[in-house]
């Protein structure tokens, strides 16, 4: 429990920096980057927090989210492939 | 007991190597430096959380879909990584060693 | 430890909503959007809404950020610079804020069991459930049954949206495939795509019939469903997209799903109740309630799945169209 609660903390500080990264970047890849490591780490936290909170259930939402970071990382790299040519 | 302690030793293993992925974005001078930061330790990190994960259950469905989770992850996170390395190149961003040599041979 | 997790996803939010404000390149601002709605998803598992949080995570940060860049590719990427002054809209907003504060001092305390809102309606619902629905996961038989007129009035609000989009929009034609508009270069995604995609579905089919035991239900296995194919269209290219789906067969799925919604609320006429009443449906009525939420399901799941497609197909073929000129 007191392990379980440990880890919680060490991987929202994670998803701090990482959302720090997204929001401070130099180039637009930074952000990229910055989204997708917090998209797995959320999907980690849900399973820690569904041990935590004594509820399984919880799992399939955690598949739900590796899912959406994947597709939405997906979508950000053919928008940005396919408009390159009029970025700032 | 001992399933316990093990399982305990995976999950501070694999929160420590999610935190120094963390600091590695922030550390390190270059975009391509830092993607290998971030996925490397994002994939081990993942594989350590989730076997302690899976030490703590009764070997049930829950296992399972931790199993698959764990999966999942490993199949896509790498992927997109590979993808957004990939269009970064594209995109013609350059490596901090061709940025140097580039100003060197500007300045010489 | 459950409020320490809480205060700390607030906070993150925060600071997302702030850099969502004061970030002048869009494209940022939708990436920071996704984790917004990925912040608050985790806020409703630490809620225990469980079925809250997944619409949140599969609409959130799947659907709506892929539809709003490519909303983004036919607009401009630099939000214009507003030169209008700022202190009376920040005095507005201060006050309201203010009021809206003081008068949350005046609620009960928050998650108290003997609260108002947890006694009438919601304490008949937990008592009855079970007995008069059998489900396991009450907020199915809530979703379904009790309050089916609502679900009725959502599944038909999916629809109407779907067609306005296509109204303005206009749906592809069916485009030769010569048309270069995937990712063809990158040859691992597409390897892990042809992977994935089946899983996907096949995940989509569990959340739509495990609604009954667990969270899930029709809606968000619509838009799981949806999702895999965005990702099919995304990688491979639109063209192939849609000759696997024609928009066509689209169109008459979104109308089967209400169709099938509605009817079965029309069936319950002829057999003799009221207007969505599953009690008749079957030769017992916890049976006919069960007849009757797995066939609503299965309409709301169809409808949502070719609402968010067709919703999809129009944005992007528009930004294709603008691309290749």
């Amino acid at each position: 429990m007191m392990v379980l609660a440990a880890t919680c903390v060490a991987v929202l500080s994670v998803m701090a920096l990482a959302l720090a990264r997204a929001l401070q970047a130099d180039t637009v890849y930074d952000r990229i980057l910055g989204i997708n490591m917090f998209g797995t780490k959320t999907a980690v936290l849900i399973a820690l927090m569904g041990f935590l909170n004594e509820r399984p259930d919880f799992l399939d939402i955690a598949i739900v989210y590796a899912l959406i970071n994947f597709i939405g990382m997906i979508a950000v790299l053919r928008f940005f492939e396919y408009t390159a040519t009029d970025d700032s | 007991m001992i399933l316990e302690m093990i399982s305990n030793i995976f999950l501070i293993l694999g929160a420590f190597f999610a935190l120094t992925g963390a600091v590695g974005l922030f550390k390190f001078p270059d975009f391509f430096t830092r993607i290998h930061a971030a996925s490397v330790t994002d994939s081990i990190a993942t594989i350590l959380l989730f076997s302690g994960l899976i030490l703590r259950t009764e070997f049930d469905l829950v296992a399972v879909k931790l199993v698959f989770v764990l999966v999942f992850l490993l199949l896509t996170s790498p992927t997109a990584s590979h993808a957004l390395a990939k269009s970064a190149r594209h995109g013609l961003l350059a490596t901090s060693a061709e940025t140097l040599s580039k100003t060197n041979k500007d300045n010489n | 430890m459950t409020e320490l997790i809480d205060l700390v996803l607030l906070a993150m939010l925060a600071i997302t909503a702030v850099g969502v404000i004061f970030l002048k390149d869009l494209f940022a601002v939708v990436m920071l959007f996704g984790i917004y709605s990925f912040l608050s998803a985790l806020i409703f598992v630490n809620l225990d809404a469980v079925d809250v949080a997944f619409t949140e995570a599969a609409v959130g940060a799947g659907i709506s950020t892929v539809l709003m860049l490519s909303t983004l590719a036919l607009t401009g990427r630099q939000e214009k610079v507003s030169d209008h002054k700022t202190f009376m809209p920040l005095l507005i907003v201060v006050a309201t804020g203010a009021a809206l504060i003081y008068g949350t001092l005046d609620m009960p305390p928050f998650g108290n069991p003997d609260n108002p809102v947890h006694q009438h309606v919601a304490l008949r619902y937990i008592q009855d459930s079970p007995q008069e629905i059998g489900l396991p996961n009450m907020v199915t038989s809530v979703l379904a049954s009790y309050r089916g007129f609502d679900t009725l009035g959502e599944t038909a609000v999916v629809f109407a949206a779907a067609i306005g989009v296509l109204s303005l929009l206009g749906m592809p034609k069916r485009e030769r495939a010569a048309i270069e508009s995937g990712l063809e270069s990158h040859l691992v995604l597409q390897v892990v795509a042809k992977i994935i995609i089946p899983l996907i579905i096949l995940f989509a089919l569990y959340v739509q019939f495990h609604g009954d035991y667990g969270p899930g239900g029709g809606f968000q296995a619509g838009v799981i469903a949806a999702a895999a194919i965005i990702l099919y269209a995304l990688v491979f290219g639109l063209p192939v997209a849609t000759q696997v789906l024609q928009p066509d067969l689209l169109k008459t799925l979104a109308a089967l799903g209400v169709l099938i919604y509605a009817g079965t609320g029309v069936a319950s006429f002829f057999l003799g109740g009221n207007f969505l009443d599953y009690n008749v449906l079957a030769s017992n009525p916890v049976a006919g309630q069960h007849v009757g939420i797995i066939l609503i399901e299965l309409g709301v799941g169809i409808t949502v799945f070719a609402a968010m497609l067709s919703i999809f197909y129009a944005f992007a073929s528009k930004a294709e169209r603008k691309n290749i000129q």
